[in-house]
């Protein structure tokens, strides 16, 4: 049976202009048009009819970017919000990770917070007498607890919301993006305790959006996009569509930013300060193209990436030299070469040419790259000079670190138990 | 109606929660200062020393009623000085702000809203169950003595209470849409308070001889409620039954009224607030 049930829900918000809240009480008074001035200028669709089920024992995963509708989600199947339409069926009790600590009150106690906010919770005195030492050890709070809430740090306050929700033992968990403030030791054991929910068959409806911890504990996902549904399913495809579509938004305003680069530096002046040289060859267009020959600035750290120089010699030229370097965002060179340093000898260029160099896989990390693109001599003397002038972006679904990610695999010996990546099993 | 009442009714499972936040909110109040809980006795007693040199003293009572006596004076001002202040205006006052302030509980968590005006009004009540001791040890110092009648203070509470609580959910619904009735309650709560018979008695000539006024101070639920506490306290005599028992019917319309608006408005509260 399904413990959470989402038919057609729709939630709009109301958006009232501040002037419209400035005149209110006026008008209200002087036309007493009282309801007439309560009516909103502007309607905003949160969640537009949105359905899916949520079956009793399984983890379900709701991901979009900011804004999609998902906390909202959340907070109509909490009860907090009323739909505007459509209908939610929840069977069992819940309990929301919304936000952590939400009824806390900072004059009082650890202790006493731990009880009033157990009691708002739904849980009796009794119950709270019982896991009180539960509460206090997983939050690990042994020595502030009988100081006042006002002066524990952000992480303590995190961590004692999150170990009485948590221990209120509910059917159905809601967990709303709240391990994103925890610290490396506390957020782990939180996925110890939900995965602990997991097995024993309760219900999670988990947003975040840490797709990675999505993909590993969710069956299902659903996928929001400005309030609609846009895909449910199994994790690894909803998450890779979500990817792509993200990628080409990310490609879109990369495009935005470039064309604002490229207006900006029409302008002679700013333009000198990241090219240098006489251009007696000079590059006049550069292009990055992906595997299929399309201009793209968003690329996987193992596609292909092709750089097409446009470039034209105004005599003929015997010594010439074609460079390309690309830097990360803190300035450190990932990768330079040239045509001399690869053994190309120069022979001869005039009028109009076309220089391509393919990086058949960019192996590179997440993180926005500068490109460097040049022609001078053999000994270093520029005929044109690009300093990153251009720039591209690496997605990947991984969170590895430095700069270079080199082609690997992992092996374990038949002792060590690990579940594999799912794409890969 | 039959769903309000039992809406109403449904409140009675919530008295745990009610219960906790209440002793959260006594807690919470003093936490921290020299005197703590104390300060629940001093700050009525404080209170009555200012009206007591001010309009006993220093103005004089000028009503034919307390003589020229400044003692009596102070004696029948506290009657009504003490629900009033420590009671209704502190809890109209704090009632407004509630919602907003409180505003975590109502837009993060699963919390039944009516419950906070409700714990307004309890916990204020308590405060001035505190403070009444201080009232009762002053009875026979300021020269009055006790009657029987002081045991009908209950029920003059307990118009009062319906009479706070339907005012307090009016009020805390609506600043939520009109943030600008904190600020004019503050005044009307003063104008209230010197048209209400606390700092002059209901038999002063300049009423009784008024039709309009005695009309208007007649009207004022709050003149009943008063004059209720300052009959248990300071007249010793039999509260005004038929007076009150209409009152006590207003309030309880006003209740109704109050938790009907906050109802209708309880959805637009986590957006707005």
């Amino acid at each position: 049976m399904a413990a959470i049930e989402v038919t057609n829900l729709s939630r709009i918000y109301q958006k009232y202009s501040s002037a419209h809240r400035f005149k209110t009480f006026k008008s209200a008074i002087l036309k007493r048009d009282f309801f007439r001035s309560l009516k909103p200028d502007e309607l905003v669709h949160a969640l537009d009819d949105v359905s899916f089920k949520v079956d009793e024992g399984t983890t379900f995963g709701v991901i979009g970017e900011n804004g999609s509708g998902k906390s909202t989600l959340l907070k109509v199947v909490t009860g907090i919000a009323k739909p505007t339409s459509g209908e939610v069926i929840v069977r069992g009790k819940v309990s929301a990770l919304i936000e952590l600590g939400a009824g806390f009150h900072p004059e009082i106690t650890g202790r006493e917070n731990i009880y009033i906010n157990g009691i708002m919770l739904g849980l009796s005195k009794k119950m709270i007498n019982q896991k009180y030492e539960d509460i206090v050890r997983f939050a690990e709070l042994e020595d502030f607890i009988d100081a006042p809430v006002k002066t524990y740090s952000s992480g303590m306050y995190m961590r004692l919301g999150f170990s009485i929700a948590i221990n209120v033992n509910p059917d159905i968990l809601l967990v709303d993006e709240v391990l994103a403030v925890g610290d490396a030791s506390f957020v782990p054991k939180c996925l110890d305790r939900i995965d602990d929910f997991r097995r024993r068959q309760k219900t999670i409806l988990f947003v975040s959006h840490d797709l990675s911890t999505v993909e590993k504990i969710c069956d299902r996902v659903a996928w929001l996009k400005h309030g609609r549904v846009k895909t449910i399913g199994e994790p690894r495809r909803v998450i890779d569509a979500y990817l792509q579509d993200v990628a080409e938004k990310q490609e879109d305003d990369f495009e935005m930013r470039q064309q604002e680069v490229v207006q900006e530096q029409s302008y002679e002046e700013e333009r000198r300060e990241n090219r240098w040289g006489k251009r007696e060859i000079e590059i006049k267009k550069v292009r990055l193209k992906g595997a299929d020959g399309k201009e793209k600035h968003v690329f996987s750290p193992d596609e292909s990436m092709t750089i097409e120089l446009d470039v034209e010699a105004y005599s003929s030229i015997k010594d010439f030299v074609f460079g390309i370097g690309i830097f990360n965002s803190q300035g450190i060179c990932c990768y330079g070469t040239n045509s001399l340093l690869e053994d190309y000898e120069a022979v001869k260029i005039e009028g109009e040419a076309k220089v391509i160099c393919r990086l058949m896989q960019l192996h590179l990390v997440n993180g926005t790259y500068y490109l460097d693109v040049a022609i001078h001599k053999r000994d270093g003397y520029p005929y044109d000079y690009h300093r990153n002038l251009y720039s591209f972006l690496i997605s990947s679904r991984h969170k590895d670190g430095g700069i270079y990610r080199p082609p690997h695999t992992w092996e374990f010996s038949s002792n060590i138990a690990v579940k594999p990546p799912r794409d890969k099993s | 109606m039959l769903r309000l009442t039992k809406k109403f009714a449904e409140l009675y499972k919530y008295r745990m929660l009610i219960y906790a936040l209440v002793s959260r909110e006594l807690k919470a109040r003093y936490r921290g200062t020299f005197l703590g809980f104390f300060w629940s006795f001093v700050n009525p007693l404080l209170l009555l020393i200012v009206y007591t040199i001010v309009f006993g003293y220093i103005l004089g009572p000028r009503m034919p009623e307390f003589g020229s006596d400044p003692k009596l004076y102070a004696l029948f001002l506290f009657c009504g000085l003490l629900p009033w202040q420590v009671w209704f205006s502190a809890s109209s006052l704090e009632s407004a702000n509630v919602l907003l302030v409180q505003g975590n509980l109502i837009k993060k968590m699963l919390f039944p809203t009516e419950i906070l005006p409700i714990v307004v009004v309890i916990s204020n009540f308590i405060h001035f169950l505190f403070g009444l001791p201080i009232l009762l040890i002053f009875v026979p110092i300021l020269g009055k003595s006790f009657t029987p009648f002081l045991l009908f203070l209950p029920v003059v509470m307990l118009v009062q209470f319906v009479f706070t609580l339907g005012f307090c959910f009016l009020f805390s619904a609506l600043t939520v849409h009109f943030r600008d009735i904190k600020d004019i309650l503050t005044n009307v709560l003063t104008f209230w308070f010197f048209t209400t018979p606390i700092i002059w008695p209901l038999s002063l000539p300049a009423v009784q001889n008024n039709k309009l006024i005695s009309t208007f101070v007649q009207l004022n639920p709050l003149t009943h409620i008063m004059w209720g506490y300052q009959s248990c306290v300071y007249y010793g005599e039999l509260i005004h039954w038929r007076r009150l028992g209409v009152t006590f019917l207003a309030s309880l319309v006003l209740l109704f009224v109050g938790y009907f608006i906050f109802d209708k408005l309880r959805d637009s509260f986590p957006e707005e607030v």
